[in-house]
């Protein structure tokens, strides 16, 4: 507005104009808000509404019929001795822990085998990655309780070799090994973006390393695990997260059961078992919010130590 | 000479690893030839007894619902989400991206949140809102999330792909006029085919694939898409009859599998370029 400013600027801020600019930024708004409506339906109605209420059923005795009733923190102290609660974390947290690194690794093993100016690469990404594609399926679920099953070609073939453990499906102790193998099988997603990562490494890198003769083991030390741990984190995070959620394959394998023994009681099968098999909602949003709680608090781990290991190199991003 | 050797051994070796990893899926389609007897017992591939037996069986379907009712299903749900998701995410992904208005970095930040929050956290509320207006057994809490943007993923994927095309495209359309309907309509739809088509696939995958949520919403055997009947199946078949339910499993996971032979290009660039999982 002051006379040092360039012509055309002034004649924009001047009365007239300026009232044009702010009916102009009320018809954004109004254009943003119009498009966003449906998503913000969604946010509320869908996930933020529903979020709030869980909460606030997770502090009630709730099972659909009768109205809630306020019972304060009794669900969460009753959690801690419920035993097939305590079985279900059990359980899960051995799938996690040993599920998740072993398919990453299996991921990185096999992502680095393939990357290389080879013929054919193509295709075995393909082929690598259907397991992904089907894994999660009710079809593989039962495709893997067959196989794992009394006289499955699994047993046949570790008999075989003189190991005979009989069916897998049915022995508390090898559940949790099939249901682990499942999970590894589908190798091929987190692979996939291993591989586009270490596209990215520059191939100079390695030259350098092999002058200054560097081993395999070294090369792998100093150059592809920090310039690949950004997506080492991704999908160690992405995994971990899922990792926790499996449902379909455990409840399909046991039955809707989560036997034998209450080996196959994952979370969120017993969490649903006790939300819409007894009705017990506020039991079920108490187990929820707890579920929330770790992940957001494993979530939160990652970020922080990420500094620690986590290394974005200075000329991307 | 040791290259080539190399090449050999590297080979060797990845096919050795796809024939292991792809066993349980050979060995799941030629269990579906063989007479149950031959499938338990058995680790071999090859049999002398093909047929086609075990599909006959698993076409007749579960009591009176034949197995074309429940493939019709699950074809309905996923074009439907496919129509859903690809409408709510270039919508909301264009407000997030294109237009300038209060609060769009605050909603930009929960879209993100949601990317993480697990399923099962809104389950439960969900399922008690849609029961008291009446909404169980029904289409409607399978499809409405998906018309409302609330796959988080589809979004982000969207906003992604949108942030990269150039700004100049619109503005020079602004200046003639346009208004963003037209704008979103004529200039950035056409544009994002790349990343709708992504969406898309996605979006059939999941929805075919889906299990917990019809397992929660559906009552009625004959409004059951395929993986809601294939236990249903499971349950209601004798465990030894491992024919007839092997070969419907399959007759489940081939419009999955078509749709990768189809789109594979598509699917590996979506999962490499945006982390989504299969």
């Amino acid at each position: 507005m002051t006379h040092t400013q360039a012509p055309t600027r002034r004649a924009k801020s001047a009365p007239p104009q300026r009232n044009e600019k702010l009916k102009l930024r009320r018809a954004e708004s109004r254009a943003g808000y119009a498009f966003l409506l449906p998503w913000l339906l969604g946010f509320f109605v869908l996930t933020a509404g529903p979020m709030i209420a869980s909460l606030y059923l997770s502090f009630t005795n709730y099972n659909l019929f009768e109205a809630p009733k306020w019972i304060g923190v009794d669900n969460y102290v009753n959690l801690l001795s419920d035993e097939r609660f305590i079985q279900s974390v059990k359980v899960t947290l051995t799938y996690v822990v040993f599920g998740t690194p072993t398919k990453l690794l299996a991921a990185l093993a096999i992502a680095m085998l393939l990357n290389s100016k080879r013929r054919g690469q193509g295709f075995y990404r393909s082929a690598f990655y259907v397991p992904s594609l089907i894994g999660a399926s009710v079809s593989i679920a039962i495709v893997w309780k067959a196989m794992f099953g009394d006289a499955g070609p699994v047993d046949q073939f570790l008999s075989f070799f003189g190991i005979g453990l009989g069916g897998w499906v049915g022995n508390p102790n090898m559940t949790m090994p099939m249901m682990i193998l499942l999970t590894v099988w589908q190798f091929g997603a987190p692979m996939i973006i291993f591989l586009a990562g270490l596209k990215q490494v520059p191939a100079e890198l390695y030259e350098a390393a092999e002058m200054d003769g560097a081993g395999w083991g070294r090369k792998f030390a100093s150059i592809t695990w920090p310039m690949l741990s950004p997506v080492i984190f991704f999908n160690l995070l992405m995994e971990t997260i899922n990792a926790f959620q499996v449902f379909a394959s455990a409840f399909i394998i046991s039955g809707g059961t989560g036997g034998p023994a209450g080996s196959t009681m994952f979370y969120t099968l017993y969490l649903y078992l006790r939300g819409f098999g007894d009705f017990r909602m506020g039991y079920a949003s108490a187990m929820a919010w707890l579920l929330l709680i770790v992940i957001g608090i494993i979530t939160l781990i990652f970020f922080k130590t990420s500094d620690k290991w986590v290394h974005y190199s200075g000329d991307e991003k | 000479m040791g290259r080539s050797l190399k090449t050999l051994a590297f080979h060797g070796v990845s096919l050795i690893l796809i024939a292991v990893v792809l066993y349980p899926a050979v060995w799941m389609i030629a269990s579906s030839f063989k007479p149950s007897s031959e499938i338990v017992g058995n680790a071999a591939i090859w049999s002398e007894n093909f047929s086609f037996d075990n599909f006959i069986k698993a076409m007749d379907g579960i009591g009176g619902i034949s197995t074309l009712q429940f493939f019709g299903n699950s074809l309905f749900l996923a074009v439907a989400s496919v129509i859903g998701v690809v409408f709510s995410s270039t919508l909301t992904a264009y407000a997030f991206t294109r237009i300038n208005f209060p609060g769009r970095k605050f909603f930009f930040t929960m879209m993100v949140m949601t990317l993480l929050l697990p399923f099962h956290v809104i389950i439960i509320p969900q399922y008690i809102v849609f029961q008291q207006v009446g909404l169980v057994d029904t289409y409607v809490p399978l499809l409405l999330g998906k018309f409302l943007g609330a796959e988080a993923f589809f979004v982000f994927l969207m906003v992604q792909f949108m942030r990269n095309l150039p700004k100049e495209l619109d503005e020079a359309a602004r200046i003639d006029g346009a208004g963003h309907i037209r704008i979103f309509c004529s200039i950035m739809l056409p544009l994002m085919k790349p990343s709708i088509i992504t969406a898309s696939i996605f979006a059939f995958i999941w929805s075919w694939n889906d299990f917990l949520g019809p397992l929660l919403y559906l009552n009625t055997p004959d409004k059951y898409p395929l993986p809601l009947a294939l236990r249903l199946f499971v349950d209601q078949t004798q465990s030894s009859d491992y024919g007839a339910m092997i070969a419907m499993s399959v007759l489940a996971l081939l419009p999955v599998l078509l749709f990768f032979l189809i789109f594979q290009r598509h699917i590996v660039e979506g999962v490499s370029t945006q982390g989504l999982k299969g």
